[in-house]
Parts: C-alpha cells; sequence; structure tokens
C-alpha cells in the first residue's frame, strides 16, 4: 500500500484548510489538501451574504471598530465563547479581510452619494461620504451593531473560495481532492498522520506528516433537513473522536437559520433580511417586532429562529404539503437590487420554487445550518489531547462562536483562523520533528482494511442508507430547535440502538472502487457518535444557551453552567464521557443581557 | 396520475472486474417537484447502491452535478423532471476521466487549467498589514465579480467541439478566467504576458465559434462577449508581435 510524506496534511481544502495550507507552503513546507470533492467545491462556496470585519467604510459603519465587533460576538455566543480567542479574531479580521483583497476577491465597494435602503418594511435614504469612495463596503447582518458584512454580491463565499485556491496553486499546494481520512495514526499522544482513502478508485493510503490539521467543515448532515452541502457528513470530527484522547467541544450547540426554503432546505442569505428584507405569517402581517422590538427580523439568528417556531406554535404558520412554514418578502427591494445583490437567492429562488422573488414571497423555514461545536482546540489551533494535530474553521471548536454564531463570521472565522493558525502550524513544523514507527502505520492500514473487507463480507446485517435515515429522523423528531429533557432520553436510547444498527451493516452492492454505499458504511458509525454526542451533551446541559433552548430549564444559568462541554469517546463505551471547562479565562465583558432574545438569566453570583 | 418515468444511465466501474460500458433502465414514479438530485439518490438508496454520481452543494452553487440529460450538458440537481419527457437518458460528461457511472474528475481537469493559465493576481506588490485597501471602482468589482461567478462545473468543456477533438484545447472557462484577470487593475500582466498564456490554437485561437459553451452555461456568463474581446486582444497582439510599429 503507498505511503505519502509531507510536511502538513490538511484535511479538508475550503476556505479554512487552504489558509493554513498557504501559511505553510509560504514558510517552505510541503504541503498536501485532501479533500472529498475538488477544493473549489467545497461548502464555503456556498456561503453567501457575507464576512464580517470592522472596517467602517460605509456610513451605516461608521465608527465601527474591533471593540465593536467583539462584544457582538460575545453577546451572539450568549457568553459560551472563549473571549480571548473572539478578541484576536475581531482584530485581525480587518487584517485578514484586505488581504484577500490584495489576493483579488472582488468586494463591492462604498459608492459615495446618496442612496436608499430598506429597514423593516420602510424605506430609508443614506449619504455615502466621498472620503471613503471605493474601499470595501459592507451591508447589515443580524446581531450587529454596525453594518459589517463585506461582501460579493451574494456570492461571497464563491469568490472567497476561488481566490483562496489561485493562491494556493500560485504556492503550489497540492490537493488531492476525491479523498476521504478514514482515521488519524496517532500513538495516543502525537499525530502521524492518516489512512486515506481514495473516492476515485477506492485504494487505501497511509499519509505521514509532521504536523496534521483537520479542517473538514461542519456536520450538519446527520440532520434529515440542513441547508449543507451532502458533504458535511462530520467526517474530521469522526477521527478525531475516534482517536478516544481527543475532544470534542459543545456539540450540543448547533445553529438553525431562519431561512432555509421549503421544500429542499436549501438556504436564502441573511442578507435578505439585512438588505430590509421582512419575515410574514399566514396573514401576510410581519410578527417579528412582536417579539424583538428592538432588532425585529435582525435578531440574531437563534433567537429569530426560535420566534419563528413560536409563531408556527400558535397557528400562524402556513400550511403546505411539506410541513409548515413562513414567508421571506423581499419585494419591496425592487428587482434591480435583487438581480445585482441578491443573484443567487433571485437564481435558487426560480430554480428550486418556480418562484420570482421580486413579485412573490418565498416560503422559508429555521433549518440546520451550523455546528459550532467540533474538534476542541486551544487559541492557537492546537487540538486538546493529541501533538501535532491541529484544526480550524467549522471543523473545530476554537471556539469564538459559544452557542450561537452571527452571521458573517463564519467565512471571518476561516481566514482569520487559516491565517493565525497557519502560523501556529509552520512555527510547529520549524521546531518539532517526529519519529515513524513503522509498524503503528502498518498496523493502522491493517485496521481499516479489514474494516473494508469485513463491511464486503458481510452475510447479515442493515443496509446503510435505511439505517442513515433512522438516525436522521430521530435527530429531527427529538433534537431539534426546542428540547426537553424527555425527548433527549428517547433520542440517546434510540441513537445507541442505531449504533448497534450501524456497526453490523450489510451491503448490498459488491463495494467495488468507489463504491458510493461502502463510503456511507464506513462514515456511518463515526456519524452515529457524533449524533450522540450531540443528543446526550444536550441532555446533560440543564440550561438554556444560545441556539440550546431547553422547555424545561428556559433560563441562561451562568452559576452553574457557563461552562464548555467535552466529549471524548475511548473505545468499547456506548457513550461519549463528558468532561466541563470554563467557557472563558479571559473575560473582558462578564455575562449579561444580549439585548434580544428576552431570555430570563440565572446570574453567576447568585 | 403519476407519470411513470424510464432513466437510462450510463454505467461502467472501471474498478469492477467484469463491468463494462453499456445503459441501464431504472423506472421510478414522479412526485411533484422532482428534480433530479432527488430522483438519482432515491434509485441508489432504493434500487442501487452502487450507482455513482457527484452532487455537493445541490443548490445549483458548486458546479458539482454536471452532466448530459437528454443530450444537453446541464446542472442536474437544478433540472426539474417535469421539464423532460417520460424516458430520461443520462451521460457522463464528456471531455473529462471517467470515474465510474455519472462520475467524471473535473477535479484535475481544472487544476491544470488554473495552473495553464496561471490563474491569479500576478503583482510585485506585498501586502501591507498596516495600510487600508487599495481602493477600486464599485463598478469595476461588479465587472469582475460577474466573470468569476464561473463554478467550473465543466459544461462548457461538455458542449464544446472543440475540447472534444483535441484534449489540449483550454476552453471557454479559461478564456473566461483570462478575461477576469485582464479586467482587474490588480494584476499586472500586460497583454503580452496573456498571449504568451492563451495566443495560441490550444487557447484562443483554438476556438471554432460555434458557441455551445455560451448556450449551456448554467450560470448564464457572457461567454460569446469574452470569448470575442479575448480573441481580439490576442489578435491584436499577434498583428503587434509581428509589426512593432503596430499600435492598438
Amino acid at each position: 500500500m503507498r505511503i505519502i510524506y509531507t510536511d502538513l496534511l490538511c484535511i479538508g481544502a475550503g476556505l479554512a484548510g487552504e489558509r493554513v495550507a498557504i501559511e505553510a507552503a509560504r514558510a517552505g513546507f510541503e504541503t498536501i489538501c485532501l479533500s472529498l470533492v475538488p477544493p473549489r467545491r467545497s461548502h464555503s462556496s456556498a456561503a453567501q451574504g457575507g464576512m464580517q470585519a470592522a472596517l467602517g467604510n460605509c456610513i451605516k459603519g461608521d465608527g465601527d471598530c474591533p471593540d465593536v465587533h467583539f462584544q457582538d460576538t460575545v453577546k451572539g455566543s450568549d457568553w459560551g465563547c472563549d473571549q480571548e480567542v473572539a478578541r484576536m479574531f475581531a482584530d485581525n479580521a480587518p487584517l485578514a479581510i484586505r488581504q484577500m483583497d490584495h489576493w483579488g476577491v472582488p468586494w463591492n465597494r462604498v459608492v459615495p452619494g446618496k442612496s436608499c435602503y430598506y429597514k423593516g418594511g420602510e424605506k430609508l435614504e443614506k449619504e455615502e461620504s466621498e472620503d471613503k469612495s471605493g474601499l470595501i463596503t459592507a451591508r447589515d447582518f443580524g446581531g450587529t451593531a454596525k453594518w459589517r458584512a463585506c461582501y460579493c454580491s451574494d456570492g461571497t463565499g464563491h469568490a472567497m473560495l476561488y481566490t483562496m485556491d489561485s493562491v494556493a496553486v500560485q504556492h503550489g499546494v497540492q490537493v488531492h481532492d476525491r479523498t476521504e481520512a478514514l482515521s488519524l495514526i496517532h500513538d495516543q499522544e502525537r499525530c502521524h498522520g492518516a489512512v486515506v482513502r481514495c473516492l476515485k478508485t477506492g485504494e487505501l493510503r497511509a499519509y505521514i506528516s509532521r504536523a496534521t490539521l483537520i479542517a473538514s467543515g461542519g456536520f450538519g448532515r446527520i440532520y434529515r433537513a440542513s441547508t449543507n452541502a451532502v458533504i458535511n457528513e462530520g467526517g474530521g470530527q469522526i477521527i478525531a473522536l475516534d482517536t478516544g484522547v481527543v475532544p470534542l467541544g459543545n456539540m450540543e450547540a448547533v445553529q438553525f437559520h431562519p431561512t432555509g426554503i421549503v421544500p429542499t432546505d436549501i438556504l436564502v442569505t441573511e442578507g435578505c433580511r439585512g438588505d430590509g428584507g421582512t419575515l410574514l405569517d399566514v396573514n401576510l402581517e410581519r410578527f417579528m417586532p412582536q417579539y424583538e422590538p428592538e432588532k425585529a427580523e435582525l435578531a440574531s439568528r437563534d433567537v429569530v429562529s426560535r420566534r419563528m417556531q413560536e409563531h408556527m406554535a400558535k397557528g400562524m404558520g402556513v400550511k403546505s404539503p411539506y410541513g409548515e412554514h413562513l414567508w421571506l418578502d423581499i419585494r419591496h427591494l425592487g428587482r434591480e437590487h435583487i438581480t445585482t445583490k441578491l443573484r443567487e437567492v433571485d437564481e435558487i429562488c426560480k430554480n428550486f420554487l418556480g418562484v420570482d422573488p421580486a413579485e412573490s414571497l418565498i416560503p422559508v423555514r429555521p433549518t440546520q445550518h451550523y455546528s459550532m461545536g467540533g474538534v476542541r482546540t486551544d487559541k492557537n489551533g492546537a487540538a486538546y489531547g493529541l501533538k501535532g494535530l491541529f484544526s480550524a474553521g467549522e471543523a473545530a471548536c476554537w471556539d469564538m462562536h459559544g452557542f450561537n454564531r452571527l452571521g458573517g463570521n463564519s467565512l471571518a472565522e476561516t481566514v482569520v483562523a487559516g491565517m493565525l493558525v497557519g502560523r501556529s502550524v509552520a512555527g510547529f513544523l520549524q521546531e518539532e520533528d517526529m519519529r515513524v514507527d513503522t509498524a503503528l502505520v502498518r498496523g493502522e492500514l491493517k485496521k481499516q482494511q479489514e474494516r473494508i473487507d469485513t463491511l464486503r463480507s458481510s452475510t447479515r446485517g442493515e443496509p446503510p442508507f435505511e439505517v442513515r435515515n433512522r438516525m436522521q429522523d430521530i435527530l429531527m423528531d427529538y433534537v431539534g430547535i426546542f428540547r426537553n429533557e424527555k425527548d433527549l432520553h428517547l433520542a440517546v436510547e434510540k441513537l445507541q440502538q442505531v449504533l448497534q444498527s450501524a456497526e453490523n451493516l450489510k451491503l448490498s452492492s459488491s463495494g467495488a472502487g468507489a463504491s458510493p454505499e461502502l463510503s456511507l458504511a464506513l462514515r456511518l458509525p463515526g456519524m452515529v457518535r457524533l449524533a450522540l454526542c450531540v443528543a446526550f451533551g444536550a441532555l446533560e446541559r440543564r440550561e438554556s444557551r444560545g441556539s440550546h433552548a431547553r422547555e424545561d430549564y428556559p433560563a441562561r444559568n451562568d452559576r452553574d453552567w457557563l461552562v464548555r462541554t467535552l466529549a471524548f469517546w475511548p473505545g468499547g463505551r456506548a457513550l461519549p464521557r463528558l468532561e466541563y471547562e470554563p467557557a472563558t479565562k479571559v473575560v473582558e465583558i462578564p455575562p449579561g443581557d444580549r439585548g434580544y432574545g428576552g431570555c430570563e438569566v440565572i446570574s453567576a453570583e447568585s | 396520475m403519476n407519470r411513470k418515468l424510464v432513466f437510462s444511465i450510463f454505467r461502467y466501474n472501471p474498478q469492477e472486474p467484469g463491468s463494462s460500458p453499456g445503459m441501464q433502465e431504472f423506472r421510478f414514479e414522479e412526485t411533484e417537484n422532482l428534480n433530479l438530485f432527488v430522483a438519482l439518490n432515491l434509485i441508489r438508496e432504493k434500487q442501487d447502491p452502487s450507482l455513482q454520481f457527484d452532487f455537493c452543494c445541490r443548490a445549483g452553487i458548486c458546479g458539482a452535478c454536471a452532466m448530459v440529460i437528454n443530450g444537453r450538458p446541464g446542472l442536474a440537481c437544478r433540472t426539474k423532471t417535469a421539464e423532460l419527457p417520460d424516458k430520461i437518458v443520462l451521460m457522463p460528461l464528456p471531455g473529462f476521466r471517467l470515474v465510474g457511472d455519472l462520475s467524471v474528475d473535473t477535479g484535475a481537469w481544472f487544476r491544470s487549467m488554473n495552473e495553464r493559465v496561471r490563474a491569479w493576481i500576478h503583482t510585485d506588490e506585498d501586502f501591507d498589514p498596516d495600510a487600508p485597501e487599495v481602493v477600486m471602482d464599485n463598478h469595476v468589482a461588479e465587472q469582475i465579480y460577474e466573470l468569476d461567478r464561473c463554478i467550473e462545473c465543466g459544461c462548457c468543456i461538455g458542449a464544446c467541439a472543440t475540447a472534444q477533438l483535441r484534449s489540449d484545447f483550454m476552453g471557454a472557462a479559461a478564456m473566461n478566467r483570462i478575461a477576469r484577470f485582464m479586467l482587474d487593475p490588480r494584476d499586472k500582466r500586460n497583454n503580452r504576458d496573456y498571449f504568451e498564456i492563451v495566443g495560441t490554437d490550444q487557447g484562443i485561437f483554438g476556438c471554432m465559434g460555434l458557441l455551445g459553451c455560451q448556450d449551456v452555461c448554467p450560470k448564464n456568463l457572457p461567454l460569446q462577449d469574452q470569448l470575442a474581446h479575448v480573441r481580439r486582444k490576442m489578435g491584436r497582439q499577434a498583428l503587434k508581435n509581428i509589426l512593432p510599429w503596430y499600435r492598438n
């Protein structure tokens, strides 16, 4: 079997993975990125509305600075984030965006003079100043005090990813696309690389690397309905958890985006509401102002999603063959605005709903969207538990998002964390050598080959697709936006049964080559373990914070739960082992009122 | 009464001993709003789990799922069965190495294209972390974005007669990419530099002007205009290379 040596192995070639790779390549190290798909198809490309960076160029962002961005981020996280990391993030975002500009991203710019904009349904006027003409402009997003989301129409992630990959090509970063890491090679102390399956041929290979990065994105596809790409099945988190020594942080913190379209669950950007779009109910009336007088449609995502769910529970939803939904109205923004600033939304509505958003309402409901949890790292991006293992982007729990991520902060995280973690990886590579134990490498290859052989020859067991569907339905039914002890208990119990099925699968195809059925069968037990980390973490966290809303514990409890969950899964256990650490060591802003959401708080002093 | 659809799908798995290329039929009852993403996944789940195809974002954003649908290259995720007759013939996109069934290796092709076109900003200026960004007119930014919208799905290559005749032809995606960098004031290359890259018959002079690319581009990129624009610029540059006193 083939063994490939490199300095840095990046598992994932989206924005975060490639940004780290570029930093290492520029420092002179050999770098290989693995990717399930060609790098430019990574899910980063689907980020639409914008990237938060406190440039303060546009008039509605006047006076913005990293301090304000930091405050918004901490409030958005419902004080679940690591404030030292959030501070590093906010301080470095302006630099990171200017570097992306230098590399070629065509950011929209400030156009001086008077222009109209909408807030809620109301038409207002603003005047951009002459001296900021041609600098990077921004739009409004939820949970922010200033207009801060810098954008390229609503294809911001696409434009950033294409630019990032062009720089990766320029610096000779190699990408081995259509490959999937099946396990990490490690000795419980040091990570030595990964065992990888080629998704073109089915071949197994070992990659031996002095440093290994997990930047494989989120795991939204453990849910049946998700805005995520079909590749977001948590491969990176799975191989980290499988080591038994690397914990996943805050897996119960799952974001539901207010505007997934019905049916198909495709995202339409928060920029719709940022640019003045409104949410309407069955009577075609705006309802958000009655719940959130201050922020209305532009409260944080967790809050807007909860309010939508509450409103539908009152019978104010629109019935459809695909379940209940509400309406997103952007008609008043006008066709010109929609076809220039929201053109992906325009295309999505026309192609997938058969609806012209300049004329008609868009059916939407809250849909799984983002994983705040992931591979727990320190502020330098080094994973807990294994030396030489790093993580960045959505795959990681770095942790600047806490229990709710603000819109536009994920694109920003990919390039800021990519830059900072990239530096720490390059520093690590300058210093650290490694002794390779070939028995360890052969042993791990053999283990994975045996898994494949067992699956291909198995005569008893269930079909992988059915077992996956069962897992997805359990999460939809019992681990959604509102949670309670009874449902979560049921979810954990049922998922444990599903785990047993997932460990005894039977293929109905031969499993030859790049067999999609075999790929799923190899991934599925890990996906169910991730689902159990989410459900069990949610069951144990007896409070409500950010996206984690417990009907039976509706208050945010800073006295007992100002902590981060760490889920470990040592081999042979039926459930993860949960530990807790303080949410933040550095406290710049003590826990307080978010200014939206109206959640009761049990204070740390009580 | 729902239509009974017949999917005729190209099958060949080069990794499976004994597999030989051919068409296989699957029967499938149409449901409301059915698209090829849902249909193909259900066929794989319920009828044949070995069926290979590529989807990623399933929202028409990532370009993974290009294939030939009843004779025409297009994105499967945003093709509704309602737009198609009862019989739906699916073939892999030509011009790319076959991985298996409907899955083709676009990644290697586009990486190689981007290396050949040297598709990145060429500049001697170092990034200054303490300086504000360089000013750009918003209209210019929007023009660059217009061309930057290419999703490298490969439809334009699949529909290109020249690309089918010669595998080294760079195709409309590459010409569009070059046009994008020509527009960008941050890229300091001049026409002579661009001519070195695309001033050949593997580049702009290989285009026969059939413009199948423009017809099938799922992002409606103005490929015809870009091909004409690059050809005009490179034609003038060619003249200049021969007649040094010729001025544009």
